[in-house]
């Protein structure tokens, strides 16, 4: 049985690698936020409150363009769904814990926590031992493990590597003039994160119907046009995956 | 002001997600049509802003040999799909939109 101070030590060098990548992302965010002109203090809580990266710099470019509240909630909300995902697939795992771990593991629920908490989860469940439902009725075993303080160490690596990161943004942001065409970065960052997830055709019809509709679409008030484009893109995906 | 308030509404959608299955499950199952649903979330959120951004960075619509970020875009596209590096892709994309502005 291994101790929660090895997990969490062995969450947090799991993570280190994803570091790499996440500092400039967050600092990248420092800066579009503080450019779209929203001011140290709120681009800062914003990196606690939500901490979510994508929503993020969408949640300040709207905001940066003067799009009403209610379309910047929705729009990262919707962002934000894929998050459902990851809580089910982490949830069999987590059954045996109290409430209050339950409630602080959710809130470190990232795209980079997860990747690496649900690898080592799955590396290390007791072969024969069954997980999901059936977990609740057996809280010993795997499930009396100290994995959880695994994602512990990987979420609050990132976590405070996601705060820094957002300062010194912040701080570069101050200082970097308009010319320089920062705010280019979010588009760049974005197609990073859409090409890996063109694995199959279904994908590909979303992402293409969702890219034109919101093209088309850009005239619409409000920028509904990208909630609209997402929810379409979401459909044809459905469709073409339907039929193959 | 107002900014406090979307920030504490989208932290707080956010926050239910990450809770929604860790906290509820047993009591709730995520259907198989929900799960494929949520799996198009980020390619068609992704493709939504991205397309604007670089078909139209001025609000016109704009295919040209002059638009230099789709230029740009399109070979940061190519960097993504060949080196699957976020770093490399960012870094590349920028540097080719600042020459060309340099340039043109």
């Amino acid at each position: 049985m291994t101790s929660p101070r090895s997990e969490f030590l062995a969450g947090i060098k799991a993570q280190l690698p994803i570091l790499i990548g996440v500092i400039p992302f967050g600092m990248i965010y420092g800066v579009v936020a503080v450019g779209a002109g929203l001011d140290g203090r709120s681009t800062q809580a914003m990196s606690a409150i939500v901490f979510a990266g994508s929503a993020q710099f969408v949640a300040a470019q709207l905001f940066g363009a003067g799009v009403p509240g209610l379309v910047i909630v929705l729009t990262g909300g919707v962002i934000n769904l894929r998050h459902v995902l990851y809580s089910a697939s982490l949830a069999p795992y987590l059954q045996h814990l109290s409430p209050k771990w339950k409630w602080l593991l959710a809130y470190l629920l990232t795209d980079e926590a997860y990747a690496v908490t649900i690898t080592h989860f799955i590396k290390n469940e007791h072969p024969g031992e069954s997980i999901g439902i059936e977990a609740l009725d057996n809280p010993k075993g795997f499930f009396a493990s100290s994995m959880h303080w695994y994602f512990l160490g990987a979420g609050i690596a990132l976590w405070g590597t996601w705060q820094a990161s957002t300062a010194a943004g912040i701080t570069l942001g101050a200082v970097i003039p308009q010319s320089w065409s920062i705010d280019f970065t979010v588009a760049l960052t974005f197609i990073a994160l859409l090409v890996p997830t063109l694995k199959e055709r279904a994908s590909v019809g979303a992402a293409l119907t969702a890219g034109l509709m919101a093209v088309l679409m850009a005239g619409i008030p409000y920028r509904l046009g990208l909630l609209i484009a997402a929810v379409m893109g979401i459909l044809v995906g459905l469709l073409v995956e339907g039929r193959t | 002001m107002k900014i406090w308030l979307v920030m504490i509404a989208i932290g707080l959608i956010t926050y239910v997600t990450r809770l929604s299955f860790i906290l509820m499950l047993g009591r709730m199952e995520i259907s198989p049509s929900l799960k494929r649903g949520l799996e198009f979330v980020p390619p068609a959120v992704l493709s939504a802003i991205i397309f604007p951004e670089l078909i139209m960075p001025q609000g016109e619509f704009d295919i040209s040999w002059s638009n230099l970020r789709l230029l740009a875009g399109l070979l940061a596209f190519v960097v993504a799909w060949r080196t699957k590096s976020a770093v490399l892709t960012i870094a590349i994309g920028m540097a080719v939109l600042l020459l060309l502005q340099a340039l043109i």
